[in-house]
């Protein structure tokens, strides 16, 4: 037996003892996302036993080292723990744009005092973050943001503006860019932490077409930052905000994966259609839609594994998260669109119990904002022309 | 195992693009063509992959090839697909080595194939679009079978010393038993081979099967059991038609990226415009895509995995809508000279519009998903 198969048997017992069984039930509603921080109050005891007990073995960032709280895992035995968590079907233990996007940007900008600070309660899932990036005036055209930090000693004083701060109202501290030199664009740009509770720090939750409030706007009145949390150089925040975009395109692209098991789109159509005599879905059309979409899913599929192995193996070309975000976003689309025609008027009850409380409507429009959100698929699709393609600039 | 090549793989992938580059480039094809060749393809070329070890690849060391798998065999069709290369690598050296793999034909045949003196033909097709069904008759006669029927599609049929045959021992067409695969020398009594030339300029042959005896021992595999050889076969084959489609299709991008990037309009480089860069980039990512879904099938493949099958339709399917996208858009982004027979983007159309069709086309294995998923 090699060293990996013995993980892999090791791994495969610990997860069979240590989760809950109700962590592994497909997931029913965004409801059933476990977030941590410092309010867990919404958590249900089997989420927070999960979190807790993976949060403790470093295995919400198996892939981090273990003195910043990760399970210092090689590439191939973090493979080996996503394939057993996939076998028994297990949750994501938490979501956390902590680990998603500011826990990467620290490990390679941060200083030691701010990893050995910060990373450990990610990993644990003690502290919620989010992210101060788009402003009213600075959406695609993230650099020509304006929120100012003005240099006072031993501390930076914040005023402006941020908008579509995703949970900002339920957040605990927030990664933030703001303009430390209004002579040059991209080079005045500085990557600074706070907390929340800040004095001179609200928020105002933005009510969106699927009728839940997941983004807020963020408000700056005079908020001081102590100047031990800015990450990176002065000016050079730029940077790191870029880099931190990269690891949020990965986890969007991720969202047109869909889940493990069952087949939500298959099942719906089967539900509401059923087959002919032949076994095939009584509507030829869309089964032909179906057909080709799941082409498409499953090869890409094969594509975010090649993903990853190439990321990890540092083979990946910098600007392909680009290329994941455009094809994983434009592909969840398409999958909520036949969704909901699968689904026919039954979806539309926006508030009945039979669709739980228009559940697949709600979803279907949320997926709305993947190709907007974290730079636009017309974005993406100039970035991989510049970078990837190296076509001429306009 | 990571869904990148390895560095033995990756160094074979160089040796092979290297080496079809110089001695197949697309201008050996168009000289075929324009000799009005009527072979299909070049046997000194053929000969010279036998001395690469190309031909052998898919046969065990034991049996004199070089035991590799269809990762290997991939590299080397994406740098024949790339060049257009007319050649019975895929036909021969993947998809009849596998159907005749671990049967006593394997002894007969493969001496031939790993020397580059034996090219093979797969009689499978019965109609315009491929299916899965096989209504072409073997009888029992004498010692032997009597086959009566007529197969289509036949690339190199019209030239190759073996046929891979599927034929009906028993029940009705559309049954999954009572198939049986069968190795005919192509020079036996009563098999017609008619060439025909292809939109690709290749040539494949419509065959007629007038009462051809063959003796029992002709079978590869089990009588009423050739699902088996043949689904060997067919996986293989479509793997590869796939792998190959990732060289034509990224091979006409190629040539269209050089493009935007050279020709002027308006004073300026075509390239700089956004509805071309959005275009290029949408082709790039399924291209992308298309790739992984190519490497998944070679190695579920290899590893003897039970999801290979669905892995494999996916990967036809894939490369079948993204190369596609690819020759397209190469011909409309060239403008004018891209209709022109002297420009040789317009071949890499007519190849992916041959290859998309091999083996079942996207509609065909979306449908082949749709129904193992039960819908």
């Amino acid at each position: 037996m090699t060293d990996l198969d013995t993980f892999r048997s090791e791994t495969r017992a610990w997860l069979e003892e240590n989760c809950p069984p109700e962590m592994r039930e497909p997931m029913r509603s965004d409801k059933d996302t476990a977030w941590g921080g410092r309010d867990q109050s919404d958590m249900t005891p089997a989420q927070k036993t999960w979190m807790d007990k993976m949060g403790a073995r470093g295995w919400t960032v198996p892939d981090w080292p273990k003195e910043y709280g990760g399970g210092g895992l090689s590439a191939a035995e973090t493979k080996v723990l996503r394939e057993e968590m996939a076998r028994i079907r297990a949750r994501n233990p938490l979501y956390s744009f902590g680990i998603s996007m500011l826990g990467p940007a620290l490990l390679k900008y941060g200083t030691e005092e701010q990893k050995k600070r910060f990373l450990p309660e990610i990993a644990r899932g003690e502290i919620r973050w989010c992210q101060g990036y788009s402003e009213p005036n600075a959406g695609s055209d993230l650099a020509s943001l304006a929120t100012s930090a003005e240099d006072k000693g031993d501390h930076f004083l914040v005023n402006g503006q941020k908008v579509w701060t995703s949970y900002a109202d339920k957040a605990d501290w927030i990664f933030c860019l703001v303009r430390t030199d209004k002579t040059t664009k991209q080079g005045g740009i500085s990557f600074v932490l706070f907390d929340m509770r800040t004095p001179g720090v609200s928020t105002k939750p933005i009510l969106l077409i699927s009728g839940y409030s997941p983004f807020c706007e963020t408000f700056f009145d005079n908020v001081k930052v102590p100047k031990e949390n800015l990450v990176g150089e002065l000016n050079r925040g730029w940077d790191v905000a870029k880099y931190l975009l990269g690891h949020e395109r990965e986890m969007i692209s991720g969202m047109g994966l869909g889940a493990g098991g069952k087949n939500p789109l298959i099942e719906g159509a089967l539900a509401t259609i059923g087959l002919d005599h032949d076994g095939r879905l009584a509507d030829p059309l869309l089964r032909a839609q179906i057909a080709m979409f799941e082409v498409r899913a499953r090869a890409f599929t094969a594509q975010s594994e090649r993903f990853i192995d190439e990321l990890k193996a540092g083979r990946a070309h910098p600007a392909q998260p680009s290329m994941m975000k455009y094809y994983g976003t434009e592909l969840n689309k398409s999958r909520h669109e036949l969704m909901m025609a699968a689904g026919g008027s039954d979806e539309l009850e926006w508030e009945s119990e039979a669709s739980r409380g228009g559940h697949t409507a709600r979803a279907w429009l949320r997926t709305k904002a993947n190709s907007i959100e974290g730079g636009t698929s017309e974005i993406q699709l100039n970035i991989i022309a510049k970078r990837i393609l190296e076509l001429p600039g306009a | 195992m990571p869904l990148f090549l390895n560095d033995e793989q990756t160094m074979l992938r160089d040796t092979a693009k290297d080496f079809v580059a110089e001695h197949a480039p697309v201008g050996h094809m168009r000289a075929l063509r324009d000799a009005d060749d009527q072979t299909g393809f070049s046997r000194d070329l053929w000969k010279q992959f036998a001395e690469m070890g190309f031909t052998g690849m898919l046969i065990g060391e034991e049996q004199g090839g070089l035991g590799l798998g269809h990762v290997e065999a991939g590299v080397v069709l994406e740098a024949i697909g790339r060049n257009l290369s007319p050649s019975p690598f895929l036909t021969t050296a993947v998809a009849a080595v596998e159907a005749l793999k671990g049967s006593a034909q394997a002894e007969r045949w493969f001496p031939g194939i790993i020397a580059g003196d034996t090219v093979a033909a797969l009689a499978i097709d019965e109609g315009a679009k491929h299916r899965n069904a096989v209504a072409m008759k073997a009888e029992r006669s004498g010692n032997g079978f009597k086959l009566t029927g007529a197969k289509q599609f036949v690339t190199h049929g019209h030239v190759a010393d073996l046929l891979i045959v599927a034929a009906r021992t028993a029940g009705s067409a559309e049954d999954d038993e009572g198939v049986t695969l069968f190795a005919v020398p192509r020079d036996a009594a009563n098999v017609s081979a008619r060439a025909e030339r292809l939109t690709d300029a290749s040539l494949a042959a419509r065959i007629e099967f007038d009462g051809v005896e063959v003796d029992a021992d002709a079978v590869i595999g089990e009588v009423d059991a050739g699902r088996d050889p043949l689904g060997r076969l067919l996986r293989a084959g479509r793997t590869g038609a796939a792998a190959e489609m990732l060289g034509v299709g990224g091979g006409a991008m190629d040539m269209t990226l050089g493009y935007l990037k050279e020709r002027k309009q308006f004073g300026t480089l075509i390239g700089s415009y956004q509805a071309l860069q959005h275009r290029a980039a949408h082709l790039y990512s399924e291209m992308e895509v298309a790739r992984a879904a190519v490497l998944k099938a070679q190695q579920l493949l290899d590893a003897g995995d039970d999801r290979a099958d669905a892995a494999v339709s996916v990967a036809k399917a894939m490369t079948g809508i993204a190369t596609t996208l690819s020759v397209q858009e190469g011909v409309q982004m060239h403008g004018g000279i891209g209709m022109t027979d002297e420009y040789d983007i317009g071949f890499y159309m007519k190849r992916g519009r041959v290859l998309a069709e091999m083996f079942g086309d996207a509609n065909f294995h979306a449908d082949q998903l749709a129904r193992a998923a039960g819908y």
